[in-house]
């Protein structure tokens, strides 16, 4: 009953927004969680929308600490997107309380999810859920034992596949709020996912020069999982899905074995953690480190990964260049 | 049996960097440790670590992550909020512990803002905290260092201390030392706090500090076998919360101050001064 009561009041907050801004604005006000998903918006809404953001560049959304401007923001938004898959801790209490009538799209809306407690890597086949997609054995076994959000990864932007979805998403969301602007949206959004397409095409290309059995790398924590599910290199983390998590000693030592069995072929740094136990690890190891990745935020604008396409690029360029020249 | 207790530390360096690390910071913290207890300032520790984070966020707003600066922004404050919380319960009618709660809620607020003004969401306590098992050779040198000033200032001030931690009106008759000893013990106790960040990773290092001091008064009177005791019992359960850690998956530091409880737990319960003998004794003292 309070279940109806609730969803039928959220159901018409949905419309009323989309009434109101529909009326008022040739321009959408946009909040977005992230700055990979503001990315997203800024490529489909193009100059119709104005884009706010939350967890700016180089911030790690999974402890963010909301400030009350950042409720102001959503309160004069048209439209909020999030990451969803309980990616951003912080963001549902803050909508709450915010009292903001935007509608607020969770873009991962038809994704296939990963579950993120997966120990045993021969049970990767059944949780690919759709058949004949076309995957390499790509065993992630992490090397953490039960540190997660939820049921599931939500890093899910790290594969180019979900990221046509994401996008597909956020100009549905768009064309809701803004019927005048849907043709540019759609005509956006459909350029940017051809840019998109191209993109998966030079990662999968960049990934072949990769020898398969050079194929594992390291990073600080369990963001690479829909990575390593399209595009087969395996990643290995002492953290697991959420930064929030302390490594064990356990997991630390298991890392090491595998980098002196020669399972793992480099060693990265990711721009929202804290450095030191991967340089530990990579003394110990003697595995130089290949550079940064940028795994759950976008660069600064003056950073080599300022928008997702570049961010994609040059992940995959890091890892190549690290693979290739150990 | 000995492959287990042995064979980790044989084989992974970072285990022996932990193992070296969490031992010498148990040697310096569990006698500061003792003399918190004994002057009756056990939760101090709890809050001059609260109050030293806004030095420490300082030092890395401005240098980035490096230790010196860190350690020196943390020392400066924990000092600062040291004297003030002293300084207001000495000159008005305010407690210290009052103060000191004033004190340290004020700076850490300071610090929380701080960090977030620079803009960086990056966590704070990731930030701030080393690892336990990403110890590097400068955080290393920091809990060396630590250790030996800790280790030269008992020392020389071992007389005064523990004449204030049993009979300050006494102290403070004979001789005018009592303040300075006073400040120089709170620059040992936020020396090995900040130490203990690095080491331990989490605010969970004070329990490195107060938890052994806290059981070994269950086995003793007298200050210097309090001091040795309580070495002991945090270098044990340095060596057997890694060895948890290592064996059952678990979090380093939290794996260490559980051991620690562990100890003082049974220390409570089984020791010299603890319940049972004293159960025992009391029913001898009835029966007689």
């Amino acid at each position: 009953m309070l279940k109806t009561i609730r969803f039928a009041t959220y159901a018409s907050l949905i419309t009323l927004g989309s009434f109101t801004s529909s009326a008022t604005a040739a321009e959408l006000k946009v909040v977005a969680s992230f700055s990979i998903i503001a990315d997203f918006a800024k490529n489909v809404g193009g100059e119709r929308v104005e884009i706010s953001l939350l967890v700016g560049p180089d911030g790690d959304a999974h402890v963010y600490e909301p400030r009350p401007a950042d409720a102001a923001t959503l309160e004069g938004a048209d439209v909020v997107l999030v990451n969803g898959l309980q990616f951003e801790g912080f963001m549902s209490r803050l909508i709450e309380a915010s009292g903001t009538k935007a509608s607020v799209v969770e873009v991962t809306k038809g994704i296939e999810p990963i579950k993120s407690d997966e120990e045993d890597p021969n049970h990767e086949s059944e949780e690919k859920v759709e058949a004949g997609h076309d995957h390499e054995k790509a065993g992630h076994d992490h090397a953490h034992e039960g540190h997660h959000h939820g049921e599931f990864d939500p890093h899910a932007w790290q594969s180019i596949h979900n990221a046509e979805i994401y996008v597909k998403n956020i100009a549905d969301a768009f064309c809701e709020a803004d019927k005048g602007g849907c043709a540019t949206y759609t005509a956006n959004a459909e350029a940017y996912v051809a840019k998109l397409g191209e993109l998966e095409t030079e990662v999968k290309a960049a990934i072949e020069a990769i020898p398969a059995d050079k194929r594992t790398v390291i990073t600080s924590h369990d963001a690479f999982g829909y990575f390593s599910h399209e595009y087969g290199l395996k990643f290995i983390a002492p953290e697991g899905i959420s930064t929030e998590a302390e490594a064990s000693a356990a997991d630390v030592a298991k890392l090491i074995d595998q980098v002196k069995h020669d399972k793992a072929s480099a060693i990265f740094l990711e721009n929202i953690t804290n450095p030191r136990l991967i340089e530990q690890i990579s003394t110990e190891t003697g595995i130089k480190i290949g550079g940064t990745l940028y795994s759950d935020a976008l660069s600064k604008s003056d950073g080599p990964a300022s928008t997702y396409i570049d961010m994609f690029r040059y992940n995959v360029n890091t890892m190549k260049a690290a693979i290739l020249g150990s | 049996m000995y492959e287990d207790l042995i064979g980790p530390f044989l084989r992974y360096g970072f285990m022996q960097r932990a193992l070296f690390g969490s031992l010498i910071l148990s040697v310096s913290c569990a006698p500061v440790g003792v003399f918190l207890m004994l002057r009756r300032m056990s939760l101090t520790g709890d809050a001059m670590a609260h109050a030293i984070l806004p030095g420490a966020a300082a030092g890395f707003v401005l240098f980035g992550l490096q230790i010196i600066p860190m350690t020196i922004g943390g020392l400066l404050v924990g000092l600062l909020v040291a004297t003030g919380s002293g300084i207001v319960s000495r000159f008005t009618v305010q407690k210290e512990d009052a103060s000191m709660a004033a004190f340290y809620l004020i700076s850490l607020a300071a610090g929380v803002l701080l960090v977030s003004w620079k803009g960086s969401s990056v966590d704070l306590m990731h930030v701030l905290f080393g690892s336990v098992l990403a110890l590097n050779n400068a955080a290393l040198s920091l809990i060396v260092g630590v250790a030996i000033i800790t280790f030269v200032a008992l020392a020389v001030v071992w007389r005064a201390l523990v004449a204030e931690c049993l009979d300050p009106l006494f102290l403070r008759s004979v001789s005018r030392i009592g303040t300075p000893v006073h400040l120089i013990f709170l620059t040992l106790v936020v020396l090995n706090l900040v130490g203990g960040f690095q080491a331990l990773g989490t605010l969970l290092s004070v329990g490195l500090m107060m938890l052994p001091a806290a059981a070994s008064r269950f086995w003793s009177n007298e200050v210097r076998s309090m001091c040795v005791i309580a070495t002991v019992i945090a270098a044990f359960s340095s060596l057997g919360g890694l060895l948890l850690s290592y064996h059952a998956s678990l979090p380093s530091g939290p794996a260490i101050i559980l051991t620690a409880g562990v100890f003082y737990a049974l220390s409570a319960v089984v020791g010299r001064r603890g319940m049972l003998p004293s159960a025992l004794m009391s029913r001898r003292h009835k029966t007689a």
